[in-house]
């Protein structure tokens, strides 16, 4: 990689000409805004970013972003995006897809971009609804979700994004919501984090699923619902202006995690987990919390990098190719050869 | 054809071609001998054309009828091109070697058989009751029967091996035969050898010794029986540096060599399937030429990682066979709307669906054309040969780059895996065709990304570059600027611009392969057929018959002077090996009375088949219908698969 150059530019500098077409209302304008506010704050180059996205509503993305886009093929975004970082492992991409497009029609696509650990950042749009194709039920669908096509309600069992990107190997797994005030702190976590950087936003269809998610991400009593994680940091939970009142503990009999009462005081008195993003095994206990006897986690939830997949294929090509010297003619008169010498009927000429 | 000589002709008048066949099953290594047999055979300065052919089965069962690899070899003084109708010489390394392969051997040829493999549980697996050896079964053909496995381990014996690792030599003791039997050096196969056990001197020794037992063997029988001596003089060829290339290795030379001239970085996308594996295997031992080559999850993430390559300012490349093309469907019309640089390889075999997986066909050619959604037009270009297909791939390169549009190449199983030898190019002798980046905004202070030049391409943008970020994808863009429009004359616009592109790719104009232009009959073919076809129109020709032989590179855009020429015929005869797609093509195109000649066992035509239908048209049939070329085993032998 080299060295980052700081660029200077505001939120403007990121916006197209372009009309955006998403419902008004649509939990994509608030994401939207959060990467035209993040972008900026890390210095980042228009000309040198590069937004790659499949099908979808949440594909439009790349549309409304002044840098270089490629609005592809239902699903398929992760493989075009491995083919633009090899051919130029300098670009700054950002991957953006969603429920239907990332986790099912694309989910081969995802699992090996992420085993792989192309460099990129990776958007997963979670609105658990195909919304563009209006309101099929989607592979992170909850039981009993009534749409067009499932209208008793869906039976199939829901994907939980997070728990795939980390089974399939991502090295950095993190979770926001689309009008959450701290989307920009994990996506600048996520940006900085070397290797393909899974995030879930969880973003609000407000024609075919609206406010589901509003169990957690609603203001009010969010401090009970929402466990912001911060490596290095206890894990409490609760009003933040009371000094928290729950925490996160481990049951080491059982080894699965329970809520405790704890304030900032007594935590450690109390057992609660101090946050450590390199913890695998945690990150999956974290991840797979059933909401509701637990609050939500978010934010940086693993995040411990390893070597990426455009430098191993650099490294690769240099070990395969030293030593070699590329000369074509040589190339084609390799192997056993044997020269016919001209002969009356046949001239040289 | 004049071949090798007839049982009551003595066999010292040497034949100015010899065809051999090698069979035995799948772990005797008769691909391995075939190949340094080939190598011998070029070494030796003759023409030659090789077909392998060999069970989809990576280890069938032993023994077993579908478990047979054979290799056939035509070699000759004169030209070469085919791999030969009927074998003059069928080595059988056992039972169902021998009688899948049987048929296939021209009456009064020679078998040679090991002896030591004819036992009572081969010969039940073959499904013999009696042993041809013990029959007449044989009586119309030459049989030399001798038992090489024993012959085998007496000879290796020096070193020690068991019987069952002396057995693997089997393979070099009859190439050792073979060798003495058409007067051939023996010190490439040993140099061989050698480098390829380099690490086992043991087993390369053991190896070496078969080899020259198997030919002492034969200088001590040359006295007795049919087995002589026969030395084949070398062609008459073009003055060159040459070596032997199967289509698989000119490809892959060919694409390096394409990448070079438009001064690219290659990026070769690709997934393992049969018969295409082959080029991704070439591509991925030749990294100091700028090549990336990225095996990936599946088809479709093959292409598209060599669309963002493209993308990115490379020269992506894929390659696959018919299945995997037709994955491969939507994100070719991908590379079309968004008019990027891509080769797409399709090394055709027997479908549809997983089908004949290394056996040949023509079958894909309509996939190739019209095989996507929407109106989605693509350059198609042919290969015809092993040798032929290094400059399709050069071709293929400049126009993908020079149009900014995929196109497609076909070749298929029967080139990808033959050899034949290869006048050695001089690269210098190739015009380059440099790749140009926009580096500044096109359209006074704006950046219009489907603005196009004369040729009708857009300019190529790498991402990257400065000040010029915009937006691609799949969605219908306005002309010039190329924001998301769906208005209804601008998606005519747009239609008619990616239609219109493509139908003014500069084509060469259509040449005639044999014969000239007007006449009776021109036979009319496009890839792999132009062996037997060119044979097939010679001796017709030699007979006196007005047959002309056209055969077509370029199938979409099809050459401009085409239609003229084929209407100067009385007759278009099209053969092919599927359903008569080609015809269809041309009769559409030009609207000429084109009658398809069909095979699709599987097996390339022989040179018979194809001299009796154009032989019909001479025959006083006046409205001859082409028609469908019998099923039959005689050509080469369907093993399994």
């Amino acid at each position: 990689m080299n060295a980052p150059v700081k660029f200077e530019t505001t939120l403007k500098d990121w916006e197209t000409d372009q009309e955006v077409r998403w419902c008004p209302g649509c939990g994509d304008y608030a994401i939207l805004k959060a990467v035209q506010r993040t972008l900026p704050q890390l210095g980042a180059d228009p000309s040198n970013t590069c937004f790659i996205s499949g099908i979808g509503c949440s594909s439009r993305f790349p549309y409304y972003m002044e840098t270089y886009g490629f609005h592809t093929i239902h699903g398929r975004a992760p493989a075009v995006a491995t083919g633009v970082k090899l051919a130029n492992p300098d670009l700054d991409i950002w991957l953006v897809t969603g429920d239907g497009d990332g986790l099912s029609i694309g989910g081969n696509h995802m699992m090996h971009v992420l085993r792989r650990n192309v460099n990129m950042q990776i958007m997963l749009f979670n609105n658990e609804i195909y919304g563009l194709t209006k309101g099929q039920s989607s592979p992170t669908s909850r039981e009993g979700t009534k749409s067009p096509s499932t209208p008793i309600g869906s039976f199939d069992h829901p994907a939980n994004p997070c728990a795939f990107a980390l089974g399939s190997g991502a090295r950095f797994v993190g979770r926001g919501f689309d009008v959450s005030k701290n989307l920009p702190d994990v996506l600048k976590a996520a940006h900085a984090h070397q290797g393909a950087a899974f995030i879930e936003i969880f973003q609000n269809c407000i024609v075919y699923n609206k406010d589901v998610f509003n169990d957690f991400a609603a203001p009010k009593g969010a401090g009970d619902r929402q466990l912001w994680l911060e490596h290095g940091k206890p894990m409490l939970f609760g009003d933040p202006k009371a000094g928290f009142d729950k925490g996160i503990s481990l049951d080491r009999d059982t080894l699965t995690l329970k809520v405790v009462e704890a304030t900032e005081e007594n935590w450690k008195d109390a057992g609660v987990l101090v946050h450590d993003q390199t913890d695998r095994t945690i990150a999956h206990l974290l991840i797979e919390m059933p909401f509701g006897a637990f609050p939500m986690a978010l934010g940086v939830l693993y995040d411990d990098p390893r070597p990426t997949f455009e430098t191993a294929v650099i490294e690769e090509r240099a070990k395969s190719a030293a030593g070699k010297e590329a000369n074509l003619a040589k190339l084609l008169a390799k192997g056993q050869t044997w020269t016919v010498e001209a002969s009356e009927g046949h001239p040289t000429d | 054809m004049a071949t090798a000589a007839e049982k009551d002709t003595p066999r010292d008048t040497a034949p100015d071609s010899v065809v051999v066949r090698f069979a035995g099953d799948s772990g005797d290594g008769m691909q391995l001998t075939g190949g340094q047999f080939t190598l011998s055979t070029a070494l030796a300065g003759n023409d030659l054309a090789t077909f392998p052919d060999f069970p989809a089965e990576i280890r069938a069962p032993q023994g077993t009828l579908f478990g047979v690899s054979a290799f056939q070899i035509n070699f000759g003084s004169r030209e070469i091109s085919t791999a030969g109708d009927a074998p003059d010489v069928l080595v059988a390394m056992n039972p169902a070697g021998l009688k899948v392969n049987l048929d296939a051997l021209k009456p009064g040829g020679l078998i040679i058989i090991d002896t030591g493999e004819f036992t009572k549980r081969n010969l039940d697996k073959a499904k013999y009751d009696v042993s041809p050896l013990e029959d007449d079964s044989l009586a119309k053909w030459d049989v030399l029967a001798f038992d090489i496995s024993a012959l085998t381990i007496e000879a290796v014996k020096p070193f020690g091996l068991g019987n069952k690792d002396a057995l693997r030599s089997k393979n070099m003791w009859t190439l050792g035969l073979a060798l003495w039997m058409f007067d051939r050096d023996r010190a490439p196969i040993e140099d061989w050898l050698k480098t390829k056990f380099k690490s086992k001197p043991d087993i390369a020794d053991a190896n070496i010794a078969a080899l020259n037992a198997g030919h002492a063997y034969g200088e001590t029988a040359e006295l007795s029986g049919p087995l002589q001596k026969l030395h084949i003089d070398p062609v008459e060829a073009e003055p060159g540096l040459y070596r032997t290339i199967t289509g698989a290795e000119a490809i892959s030379l060919g694409l390096v060599a394409g990448a070079q001239l438009a001064e690219l970085p290659m990026f070769f996308g690709g997934y393992p399937i049969t018969p295409a594996s082959a080029i991704l295997h070439h591509l991925a031992r030749l990294k100091e030429f700028g090549v990336t080559t990225f095996q990936a999850e599946d088809e479709i993430a093959a292409i598209c990682a060599a669309i963002g390559a493209s993308y990115a300012g490379q020269l992506g490349i894929t390659s696959s066979s018919g299945p995997g093309i037709a994955l491969k469907g939507e994100a070719m019309g991908l590379a079309i709307m968004t008019e990027l640089p891509l080769v797409i390889v399709n090394s055709q075999r027997g479908g549809p669906s997983t089908g004949l997986p290394t056996k040949t066909e023509q079958s894909d050619l309509y996939q190739a054309i019209y095989g996507r959604n929407g109106d989605a037009p693509m350059p198609v270009i042919s290969a015809r040969s092993p040798g032929d297909a290094f400059e399709v791939a050069i071709e293929a390169c400049r126009i993908a780059t020079e149009y900014m549009t995929p196109v497609m190449l076909l070749t298929d199983g029967y080139i990808a895996n033959a050899a034949e030898p290869w006048r050695v190019p001089d690269p210098d002798t190739f015009e380059p065709f440099p790749a140009k980046f926009l580096d500044k905004k096109n359209a006074g202070g704006e950046l219009h990304p489907y603005k196009r030049d004369a040729k009708g391409a857009r300019p190529w943008i790498k991402p990257g570059t400065p000040d010029l970020m915009h937006r691609i994808g799949g969605i219908e863009k306005a002309v010039d600027t190329g924001h998301i429009d769906y208005a209804p004359d601008n998606h005519q616009a747009m239609t008619d611009a990616r239609v219109n592109k493509v139908l003014n790719v500069e084509v060469p104009d259509q040449e005639i392969a044999a014969g000239e232009a007007g006449g009776k009959l021109v036979v009319v073919g496009w890839g792999s057929t132009y062996g037997p076809i060119r044979r097939a129109v010679d001796n017709s020709r030699a007979k006196g018959m007005d047959v002309s032989h056209i055969h077509v590179r370029h199938i979409w855009p099809l050459p401009k002077n085409l239609g003229e020429l084929l209407k100067s015929y009385d007759n278009v005869l099209v053969p092919e090996m599927n359903t008569g797609q080609f015809k269809t093509v041309l009769r559409d195109q030009f609207l000429v009375d084109a009658t398809p000649l069909t095979k699709t066992s599987g097996q390339p035509f022989s040179i018979v088949e194809m001299e009796e239908a154009i032989g019909k048209y001479f025959d006083g049939i006046d409205d001859n219908e082409g028609g469908q070329v019998d099923v039959n085993d005689t050509q080469l032998p369907s093993s399994g698969g």
